[in-house]
């Protein structure tokens, strides 16, 4: 790059010279448009976030019955705007780290089992309090309670004791858990005054933003809070507001309009599409979500192993991928981990197989078809998903008999219910989360009905242990029996699949979850 | 005006009253016989027998159901619509600004889409059969068989993406400027009437052509009136009857049938209210809210009929 170049786009950058003359000069010195257009967008990065402005985010998952309580989060839409005014006690960062907030750090005894959080000096709540090791406390125990009907319910169960003193707060857990940061990452431990016990759903708490405008299902506003801990790294503009767009086609209408500056779940089959909309940039990443078709390895016929086998060999991997996700994810291997997760080990990948498929399915000594019951709400594109094992199996001489449930009430009456299924895995952050909730023997969520004594023994086991190699040899073995025996069939990854319009600048791809791990209103900016 | 005509008139509204009763059972026994009961709709995976037991106690689960409808249908009356399970928000505060946008939007709606259907079924009249008369009934037709989705979208790809001349959604709230909402409704009023448009204009249509065959229409004409001198003076005030019929039929789709342009358009209504809440089974929303679209539908139709009464000679001056 010549220094003339480089020295004008930077006084661009800093708002001194329009884009116009930039690009006239730029033209002057025989660069083309579109190279010169680069090098503008990457000295604004480089100078900076730029403050002030309104962005917008127009995004499918909200609705009238949404709350602010943190407890009860679920879907994207209170995710996305609960970060934009939660602050949390450690967060994921976008490279799989962990990232401290209110904690200033985090120990833990040589055992795993007591942890101590320090708590960090100056972190203001919106109402003009301190953050105290008292409040966090109280976040964390009121997120134990059953009549929190909290999300995080599951995980904070382990934790038998939570005490306060001075600046530290320390856990007691039942039994060890090296993973106890990251339990402490989920998005529905936002921190509130004496932990929300109060008013669960004020809307109060440290984050970058302040909770302005509150109407569920419809739209949720915030403005900049400005005693915010770390304002120079979050709450670039000045407001931010979340509009809950369900349908996919006024989602990318607003986006293209410019009525919002970004949306998420962008359609894999549209991408192509809208990739071609000037000023629409796709952000799409690798992510630890996945679709799966669900067997109950305790109900007849699926509590044959050689049947459940015949089934994971009959499904064609690479065409279900490139057909139904267009090749926006990546290929899947019968268990629930991929390389999004720390500690991941590559096993050897499962291919369809006609020929094992029929060998297995002669074995298992089945006769006659499988019921397998889909939905347009399974996950998207699962009937189509559906048809296509249905076509895949019948070359291995299996006949899968296919049952279309209707989406209203599918998650009450058919996942978890019925012994074969099509359903969807978010992902967790931690391979012992992702075990523990759908894996153990106990786990309410455990859809398989994958119950192994010895598995669970496994999975307790590599909770407690420190050491690393030790510990990823542990998960390799549990993922190999998840594999082989379990009553997973888990076809693909998908990937978060988000747009941002014009000018918006400071998008970092974040593995964790969608929009930049729900981050994407209070870490990007506009363009000045 | 006559008392018998007062007399129709109580009556009718004494039929409304009755029958909205009559639907307020039909509701509180179609969700009492849903699957499950409340409790365990709000317990859901987690439901342990205590817990529902606990449950039901606390939401008087346990009276007979004819205690509980009173007991329902006694808050209605005093406006007390009862609390949203799923969000815990009270439901009248809740429903009351979403009343109002729908209405809002029907409102502007309604007021291009009447007057534009009648006044193209008169000109549709005026040249019946002739080029203009198709040319409005085939667009008219067209516009209302094309599914609601389809129109909207149509017009959001135009008017919004294309164009960028308004809002591909329509999200109003409170305290905005009322040049912005109407901006804001701009797309989702023009796809309501377009929907609407042509069953009005093709019975306005209808039933001017069918007062224009008889004895007293052909004397005006005879006089020498101009021909729209005749539908405006003669025709028109004798077919306005089944004409209000039908705008009230619209009007109340207007209202209650909206749900797929707020969908589309992103629209804060009853609608998608009605959709959030009946997904989740929050029963006594679901109950309110189709008490009040009932509530809608009976008020119009006696608006329809009360107007129909008034027009009409023949029943103002019974024998």
């Amino acid at each position: 790059m010549s220094n003339e170049l480089d020295y004008l786009s930077r006084r661009v950058a800093a708002g001194k010279l329009n884009r116009r003359d930039f690009l006239g000069r730029a033209a002057a010195l025989g660069v083309s448009a579109s190279f010169a257009n680069s090098l503008l967008s990457g000295a604004a990065r480089a100078a900076g976030p730029v403050k002030g402005g309104t962005l917008k985010a127009g995004l499918v998952g909200g609705e009238s019955t949404n709350s602010l309580d943190p407890a009860l989060m679920m879907t994207q839409v209170p995710f996305a705007f609960g970060k934009c005014w939660g602050e949390m006690i450690v967060e994921l960062s976008p490279d799989g780290k962990l990232e401290n907030r209110i904690a200033e750090e985090i120990g833990s005894s040589d055992d795993a089992k007591v942890w101590t959080l320090k708590i960090r000096d100056g972190v203001e709540f919106h109402n003009g309090k301190t953050v105290t090791a008292e409040d966090v406390a109280a976040t964390l125990e009121r997120h134990s309670d059953e009549k929190s009907k909290s999300g995080a319910l599951g995980y904070m169960k382990g934790i038998e004791t939570i005490k306060a003193s001075g600046k530290e707060v320390v856990l007691t857990l039942k039994e060890a858990n090296a993973d106890l940061p990251y339990l402490l990452s989920d998005y529905h431990l936002i921190v509130q005054p004496n932990g929300g016990k109060d008013k669960p759903d004020a809307g109060i708490s440290a984050g970058p933003y302040k909770v302005a405008t509150n109407e569920p299902g419809v739209r949720h506003g915030g403005e900049r809070f400005a005693n915010y801990w770390q304002g120079d790294k979050m709450g670039h503009a000045d407001q931010i507001e979340v509009i809950v767009i369900n349908d996919a086609t006024a989602r990318t209408a607003a986006l293209q309009g410019g009525q919002v500056n970004m949306i998420n779940r962008v359609e894999p089959k549209i991408v192509d599409l809208i990739k071609r909309v000037p000023g629409v940039t796709i952000r799409n990443h690798a992510g630890p979500g996945h679709y799966v078709f669900i067997m109950h390895c305790n109900t007849a016929p699926f509590d044959n192993n050689d049947l459940r086998m015949a089934l994971k060999l009959a499904i064609d991997r690479e065409e279900m991928l490139t057909k139904v996700l267009r090749g926006y994810g990546s290929l899947g291997n019968d268990f629930p981990i991929n390389s999004s997760y720390p500690l991941f080990t590559d096993i050897e990948q499962r291919k369809y197989d006609p020929d094992k498929a029929k060998f297995h399915y002669k074995k298992s000594g089945h006769d006659g078809t499988v019921l397998l019951r889909t939905s347009d709400v399974a996950f998207p594109g699962a009937v189509d998903a559906s048809q296509l094992f249905q076509q895949s199996a019948a070359k291995a001489g299996i006949k899968i008999e296919l049952k279309r449930e209707p989406g209203d009430g599918y998650w009450n009456e058919v996942w978890n219910k019925q012994p074969f299924c099509a359903s969807y895995w978010g992902g967790r952050s931690t391979q012992d989360q992702m075990y523990s909730t759908a894996y153990l023997s106990t786990a309410d969520w455990n859809d398989t009905r994958f119950k192994r004594p010895d598995f669970d023994k496994m999975v307790l086991a590599a909770r407690a242990e420190l050491d690393e190699a030790k510990r990823k040899q542990m998960y390799h073995d549990m993922a190999v029996m998840v594999r082989d025996e379990g009553g997973l069939i888990l076809p693909m990854f998908n990937q978060f699949i988000d747009a941002t319009g014009a000018k918006v600048d400071g998008w970092v791809d974040d593995p964790h979850q969608e929009l930049m791990n729900g981050y994407a209103l209070a870490k990007c900016w506009l363009q000045a | 005006m006559s008392s018998p005509i007062l007399k129709l008139i109580a009556q009718r509204i004494a039929l409304g009253i009755l029958l909205l009763l009559a639907i307020s059972v039909l509701i509180f026994a179609g969700t009492q016989i849903l699957p499950g009961d409340v409790a365990q709709a709000i317990l859901g995976q987690s439901a342990t027998p205590e817990s529902l037991a606990n449950l039901r106690e606390q939401l008087g689960l346990n009276d007979p159901a004819y205690v509980r409808y009173f007991h329902w249908l006694g808050g209605v009356l005093t406006g007390d619509l009862g609390t949203a399970m799923s969000s815990g928000q009270d439901i009248a505060t809740s429903i009351k600004g979403r009343l109002w946008n729908t209405l809002f939007l029907a409102f502007w709606a309604a007021i291009v889409a009447v007057p534009l259907a009648i006044i193209l079924g008169l000109i549709a009249v005026r040249y019946r059969n002739g080029w203009v008369d198709k040319l409005i009934s085939g667009l008219a037709l067209a516009s209302t068989s094309f599914p609601e989705f389809f129109v909207g979208y149509l017009l959001v790809y135009f008017f919004a993406v294309h164009w960028q001349i308004f809002p591909a959604i329509s999200t109003v709230y409170d305290g905005m400027p009322f040049g912005e909402r109407m901006q804001a409704i701009a797309l989702p009023a023009a796809a309501l009437t377009l929907v609407v448009l042509a069953h009005m204009m093709r019975m306005t249509r209808a039933a001017i052509l069918n007062v224009m065959q008889s004895a007293y229409v052909e004397t005006a004409e005879l006089k020498g009136l101009s021909a729209f001198s005749v539908i405006r003076k003669h025709a028109f005030p004798n077919a306005i009857a089944p004409i209000i019929n039908v705008v009230m039929l619209n009007l109340a789709y207007l209202i209650v049938g909206v749900v797929v342009v707020e969908v589309i358009f992103v629209y804060p209504g009853m609608g998608q209210y009605l959709v959030d809440h009946v997904t989740k089974r929050d029963v006594p929303v679901v109950q309110a809210v189709g008490l009040i679209f009932a509530a809608v539908y009976i008020s119009l139709n006696i608006i329809a009929d009360i107007a129909a009464i008034v027009a009409n000679p023949r029943l103002r001056h019974p024998k």
